[in-house]
This record gives structure tokens, C-alpha cells and sequence, in this order.
């Protein structure tokens, strides 16, 4: 029998943990060496074979495919076309060309197209005003992005209210015949539903405006934000006016999907906090829509809103398509964003809702400081997920006679001049190289925030 | 020390209050008068209602018959009344309910901020008053998740101090706690009462109902069953349902 008493006299050495448990070697030979190497029965010889085998097998595959991709786009690629051939440089001279041997991509073609992948047909002229609304956003996003950087907050703020703005007046040119009087109706409903709203918060219009305060400010807010922006689009900047149907490439992928994720985040927490309000009428508004948009494909969306919408609407009324396709990607993104962030609120102890109104904080600032902040770092994940499959699905807009970045390579693929046997597949891995680089950005930040906004709490 | 700083004007007034949850009768003809300085201790047997009795004095449950006033205000349905009676009281938890997304220093001036209206900087003063009291200065840009559960109970207690409330509930504050960690929580609580705050406390740690209650109260089954001085209350408790209970807490 042992001893029952012990006594440590001296502290046992702190050590290093062993080598060959950490790094990619401890990896390896945990996950990938222990399958294959255990020879201690002839059951456990054969499965450590068939194992290796597997392997080698797999190896093998993937590095094919990956050597097959390099192949056709460095080693066999076709770099330029310093006679301007065009087609004759990418093909083979059984083909009527004058390349030799097998033809990868065809990068003079790509050279050749690139301004039509991503303006579309956006006047030549004018191309300064896509680049300066692109170098905006590229120096607006890096700056918010950089963690350090002063004033983040403010740059943000300038990114969601006068960046838009001047991306729509830039690019379309105002000066846009919009009615004036429509214009004044949307502004005196937006002050009178704003102020009635304000004061209803105060509980000076009694018990109803009360509980509705808040949603009938919201609303009078987004009146005024229609007046302003209408206002500021009927006025004449003295720049050439340039109609949607001249734009394409990334540029509108650009557009349309960064209105839907702009636009789907913050109807996605009305409509989510409304599916949980208390107010039967706000749960039964939200959880309508939510379902409605939900239970229609996003292509039969655009398909209403390009077909059918018009036919409701009084005739003469000049829709643009763009603006409609725009406005059928935000509200259905939204309907999904408010799904994903309902999640979050769910995840939500109670406790959280009962310290804040312990304290006297009202519903508003409960949501705004507690909540929110917390379910949104919940669900950065399925955020993020929605705005990448938002950014993807921007190529159904080609259905309805948009021509996103999809949209243009294929239609220049119809250009006689370029048509050799690799024109496509060298178009179509631009595409997805490019759409692949914005979505990648957009999961790593996404990794990099949830990091970030981690406070050492556990659930 | 019982005697101290007890005033007869009543901050709290409980009167023939009723609940229900759905078909269950969980409050039953509830009356009590708090008065000001006055430190009560709430005990029972799980599932007697002490968490619902306290909770319906901020509001966080509602009750249906019968009316609670404090401060002379009473509490309806009516939103502004309900805004005003909750920056009266602070609460504490027993899952503290800390903030997670936030220091242990804005978790104390969020609500002084925002609610009182105070200026940040001193909100922060005031906060870090607090906190010293509390014995955690030194903490106050950690997150709650990097504490310990005493020092997070104890932070909470801050939190609810900076609104300067009239009453203080505490609902089992003690009971999420580790053993070595309750009494640094305790100690801040005996403190507290020292210096006169009306305090109502859920709790079953007689020691501290001894040490700083001037009533212990007893529930069962949804009822205030018997209601006594301390020492009254645990040498000659009255009701059978009393002296079983008590039994079974004290006696090992
Ligand atoms: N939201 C609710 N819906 C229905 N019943 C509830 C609800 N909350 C509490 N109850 C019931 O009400 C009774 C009283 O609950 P309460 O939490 O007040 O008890 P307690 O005395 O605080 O118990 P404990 O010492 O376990 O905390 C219990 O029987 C409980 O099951
Ligand atoms: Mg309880």
C-alpha cells in the first residue's frame, strides 16, 4: 500500500513545453504522421499504408489543379501585343495567329478591355469622377480600418453621410429634373414627423406618441434625409450628365453592393429589434417584411422591381433601373441582416436588459450602449457573411440588364477581334480573382475585429 | 447598532400587492413600509418570491393588484414614473450583470452620464471615489471578464452607488460567490449600512442579518410569513414554517 503522506521539499522545474508539440512540425506529426505510421498490428499496418497512399494521392491532385492555374496564367500566358494583333497574338497559327505552341491567358485582351471591366461604358472624359469617388473610398476604408488612426469616428461618419452623397452627385452629374414640390412634401412631412415624434418622446402628446415616439422620429428623419439628398441632386454641379445606362463593370458591382450593405445594417436592427418589440403593430410590420423578403428569391426581386414595379406606378414616372435594382438588394439584404442580428439580441443575457434598466437607462440607450454593442460583436461572423454573399449575388443584375463586373467581361467576350479559344477563361479568372481579393478582404477584417472587440469575457 | 439613523418617513409603501405569473399566484397580499436608513434582510426558501417581491420595487417585473410607492411616487404603467423610481434604487445581482463590452470604469459612469446627465469627467471622479471605497481602484480600465467574482460583485455595488440612489436592493449578491470571496463582499455591504443607506437584501447569510438589519423578514409560499427584529427573530422565531426553515439553515 502507498504512503498516504507527502511532502514536497522542493518545487518541481518549470519547462519549455516539448518541441515537437507546437509550430507546423507538432502539427504535422499530431494530425497528419500518427495516422500513417502506426505499424504495431498488421489491421493498423495496412490503414497506415492506405493512409499514406491516400495522401500522396491528394497531394498530388491539389497540386496539379494549383500548378494547372499557374501554368495558364504565368507560364503559358501570352504577356503582350506590342504589333497590335489583337486576337492573332493569343491564337495559334492553325487558329490564324501567330502564337506558338499551347496559349494561356490572354492578358493583351484584359489590357485591352480593362477600362470596360471597371467603368463599363462610363464616358471617357469623365472617367476622373469614378476614380476620384474610388480613391475616396479606398483612402475613407484604410482609414477606418487602421486601428490608430486619429479620428476614426469622424471619418466614418463623413464615410456614411457625405461620401454617398457626393458618389451619387459625382457620378451621375445632378442637376437630375427631380419635382420640386415633391421635393417641399417630402421636407415639411420629414420636420413635421421628426418634431411630433421629439415631442412625443418628452411625453407631451400623450400615452400613444409615447411608445411610437421613436419610430416616428426615425421615420421623419429618413423623410429628411430623401428631401436633402433630392435637394442636392436637382442642383446643377456643371458636370456632364452621365445616365446609369452608361455605367457597368466593378463600378456598379461597387455600387450595388455597397448600398445593400450599407442600407441592410441598420434596417436589419430596426427590423430586428421591431420583431421584438413589444408593440404587436411593430412585430407584425417587421416580421412581415422580414418574411415577405425572405421567401423571394433575390432574382425574382430584381425581376419585379425592373418588370412589375413599373406597371404600379403612375405613368411617365421615370424610375431609373439602377436605382430600382439598388433599392430590391437593400431591402432584401435587410431582411436577412435582421435575422442575424435578432440571433445576437437573442444571445443576450437577461441580465444585461435588467442591469441597464436597473439603472434607469430607457429602452433607446439600453440598445444603443448595452445591447447592440454586444449582440452586433456576437454576430460579426454571419455579418460579414451576408455582406460577402450580398457582394456575390451583385451578378444577378445582370439579369435584368445591368452590367456589373460578371456582366461586362462576359459581353466582351462577343467582341470579334478578341475571339480566340482562351478569350474566356482568361476573362472569367480575372472576374474571379477580383470578386475573390474583395470578399477574402472582407473575412479577414472581419477575423481581425472579432479579435479586436474581444474583452477577455466568457458566456 | 439597530437603531441607527432609522427615520419614520417611509421611502418604500407596499400595500396588498398582488402577482401573478400566468395561473400562478406568486405574490400574495405583499405590505411592507420601508423606512429611510433602514436595513432589511429578506430570507425563504427557493421558489417564495423574494427575488419577485424585490424586483417589483424597481419595476423589473410588474405587479397586477394592490400598490408600491416610492419616494411618494407611485409605480404605474406610466413611463416617466417608472424612469424616475429606477434612478432612485440600485440594484445588485446576483450575477452582478456587469457590462461586458465595457470597463469597470464606464460601467460606473454609463448611467450618471447618460441618465443623470453628469459631465464625464465627474462622473470619473465620482466613480473612482466609489471604487476606492469598494477597494478596487486599481482595476478600473479591466474588463468585469478579467476579474475575479468578488471584485466583479464588488464593482457592481459601485456601479449602483455612482446613480446616488435613496434605496439599495440586493438579490443573493453573496450567493454566486466562492467562500474566501463572500466576505470581502459582505464587508462592503456592512460598510455601506454603516453610513445609514437604505438597504434591502436578499440573502441568506444570517452572520451579516445579525451584524446590520434592523428587520428580518421572512417568506414562504409567496407570503410574508413573520417579520422581526433580529435577535427576536432567530432566538424565538413565532411560526412553525419560521423555526423549520431556520433549522434547516443553521443547523448542521
Ligand atoms: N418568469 C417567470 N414565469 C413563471 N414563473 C416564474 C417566473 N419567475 C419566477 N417564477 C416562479 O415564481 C416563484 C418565485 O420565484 P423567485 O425567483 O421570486 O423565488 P426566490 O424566492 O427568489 O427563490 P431563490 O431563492 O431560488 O432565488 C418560483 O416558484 C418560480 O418558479
Ligand atoms: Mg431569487
Amino acid at each position: 500500500m502507498a504512503n498516504a503522506s507527502y511532502l514536497r521539499t522542493e518545487d518541481a522545474p518549470l519547462l519549455p513545453p516539448p518541441v515537437s508539440d507546437t509550430g507546423i512540425a507538432g502539427w504535422m506529426r499530431r494530425h497528419v504522421l500518427s495516422t500513417m505510421n502506426d505499424f504495431s498490428s498488421p489491421g493498423a499496418g495496412i490503414r497506415s499504408v492506405l493512409m499514406g497512399l491516400l495522401t500522396l494521392l491528394l497531394l498530388y491532385y491539389g497540386l496539379s489543379a494549383l500548378w494547372g492555374i499557374i501554368d495558364f496564367a504565368f507560364i503559358k500566358a501570352v504577356w503582350s501585343d506590342p504589333e497590335g494583333l489583337k486576337r492573332g497574338v493569343c491564337t495559334t497559327a492553325e487558329q490564324g495567329g501567330v502564337a506558338t505552341g499551347e496559349v494561356g491567358a490572354c492578358w493583351p485582351y484584359v489590357q485591352a478591355k480593362v477600362k470596360l471591366f471597371i467603368y463599363g461604358r462610363y464616358p471617357e472624359s469623365e472617367l476622373w469622377r469614378p476614380n476620384l469617388i474610388f480613391a475616396l473610398l479606398a483612402a475613407g476604408l484604410g482609414w477606418i480600418i487602421i486601428d490608430k488612426a486619429p479620428g476614426r469616428r469622424f471619418i466614418a461618419l463623413l464615410m456614411l453621410s457625405v461620401f454617398p452623397l457626393a458618389a451619387l452627385i459625382l457620378l451621375t452629374g445632378g442637376h437630375a429634373g427631380l419635382s420640386r414640390t415633391g421635393m417641399v412634401i417630402m421636407a415639411v412631412s420629414g420636420v413635421v414627423l421628426t418634431l411630433a415624434g421629439h415631442l412625443g418622446l418628452r411625453g407631451v402628446l400623450g400615452e400613444i406618441l409615447l411608445a411610437f415616439g421613436g419610430g416616428v422620429r426615425l421615420l421623419g428623419l429618413l423623410f429628411l434625409i430623401i428631401a436633402a439628398v433630392m435637394f442636392f441632386m436637382s442642383i446643377d454641379y456643371g458636370l456632364e450628365k452621365v445616365p446609369t445606362d452608361f455605367w457597368g463593370g466593378l463600378l456598379v458591382t461597387l455600387v450595388v453592393a455597397l448600398t445593400g450593405i450599407v442600407a441592410s445594417l441598420p434596417l436589419g436592427i430596426v427590423l430586428a429589434l421591431g420583431r421584438r418589440s413589444s408593440l404587436p403593430l411593430f412585430r407584425v410590420l417587421s416580421i412581415t417584411f422580414i418574411e415577405f423578403w425572405r421567401g423571394v428569391p433575390l432574382i425574382s426581386v430584381l425581376f419585379m422591381s425592373s418588370v412589375m414595379l413599373p406597371l404600379f406606378l403612375p405613368e411617365g414616372t421615370d424610375f431609373d433601373k439602377l436605382l430600382r435594382a439598388l433599392i430590391g438588394v437593400a431591402l432584401f439584404s435587410s431582411a436577412y441582416m435582421a435575422e442575424n442580428i435578432r440571433g445576437g439580441l437573442q444571445a443576450i443575457p437577461k441580465g444585461q436588459y435588467e442591469g441597464a434598466s436597473a439603472l434607469g437607462l430607457s429602452y433607446n440607450q439600453s440598445m444603443r450602449m448595452i445591447i447592440l454593442p454586444q449582440a452586433l460583436k456576437i454576430v460579426i461572423p454571419g455579418i460579414v457573411n451576408t455582406f460577402i454573399s450580398l457582394f456575390k449575388d451583385t451578378t444577378l443584375v445582370l439579369i435584368i440588364g445591368l452590367f456589373d463586373l460578371l456582366g461586362m467581361v462576359q459581353s466582351s467576350f462577343t467582341d470579334p477581334s478578341w475571339a480566340t479559344p482562351v478569350t474566356s477563361a482568361t476573362g472569367y479568372l480575372v472576374c474571379a480573382v477580383t470578386f475573390w481579393v474583395f470578399c477574402f478582404s472582407m473575412s479577414r477584417y472581419s477575423v481581425h475585429l472579432e479579435k479586436k472587440l474581444h474583452t477577455g469575457h466568457k458566456r | 447598532m439597530s437603531e441607527m439613523n432609522v427615520s419614520d418617513e417611509a421611502v418604500i409603501r407596499i400595500r396588498n400587492m398582488q402577482k401573478w405569473y400566468g395561473q400562478f399566484h406568486v405574490l400574495r397580499d405583499i405590505n411592507l413600509d420601508v423606512s429611510k436608513g433602514e436595513r432589511i434582510v429578506v430570507c425563504g426558501p427557493s421558489g417564495s418570491g423574494k427575488s419577485t417581491m424585490i424586483r417589483c420595487i424597481n419595476r423589473l417585473e410588474e405587479h397586477q393588484q394592490g400598490t408600491i410607492e416610492v419616494d411618494g411616487i407611485e409605480l404605474t404603467n406610466d413611463l416617466k414614473n417608472i424612469d424616475t423610481i429606477r434612478r432612485e434604487i440600485g440594484m445588485v445581482f446576483q450575477h452582478f450583470n456587469l457590462f461586458p463590452h465595457l470597463t469597470v470604469l464606464e460601467n460606473c459612469t454609463l448611467a450618471p452620464i447618460w441618465v443623470r446627465k453628469m459631465a464625464k469627467k465627474e462622473a470619473e471622479e465620482i466613480a473612482m471615489n466609489y471604487l476606492n471605497r469598494v477597494k478596487i481602484p486599481n482595476q478600473a480600465g479591466k474588463y468585469p471578464g478579467q476579474l475575479s467574482g468578488g471584485q466583479q460583485q464588488r464593482v457592481a455595488i459601485a456601479r449602483a452607488l455612482c446613480m446616488a440612489p435613496k434605496v439599495m436592493l440586493f438579490d443573493e449578491p453573496t450567493s454566486a460567490l466562492d467562500p474566501e470571496m463572500i466576505k470581502e463582499v459582505l464587508d462592503v455591504m456592512i460598510e455601506l449600512a454603516q453610513e445609514g443607506m437604505t438597504m434591502i437584501c436578499v440573502t441568506h447569510e444570517m452572520g451579516f442579518a445579525r451584524e446590520v438589519a434592523n428587520r428580518v423578514i421572512f417568506m414562504d409560499a409567496g407570503q410574508i410569513i413573520e417579520e422581526n427584529e433580529p435577535e427576536s427573530f432567530f432566538n424565538h422565531p413565532q411560526s412553525e414554517r419560521t423555526q423549520l426553515f431556520l433549522s434547516q439553515i443553521l443547523g448542521h
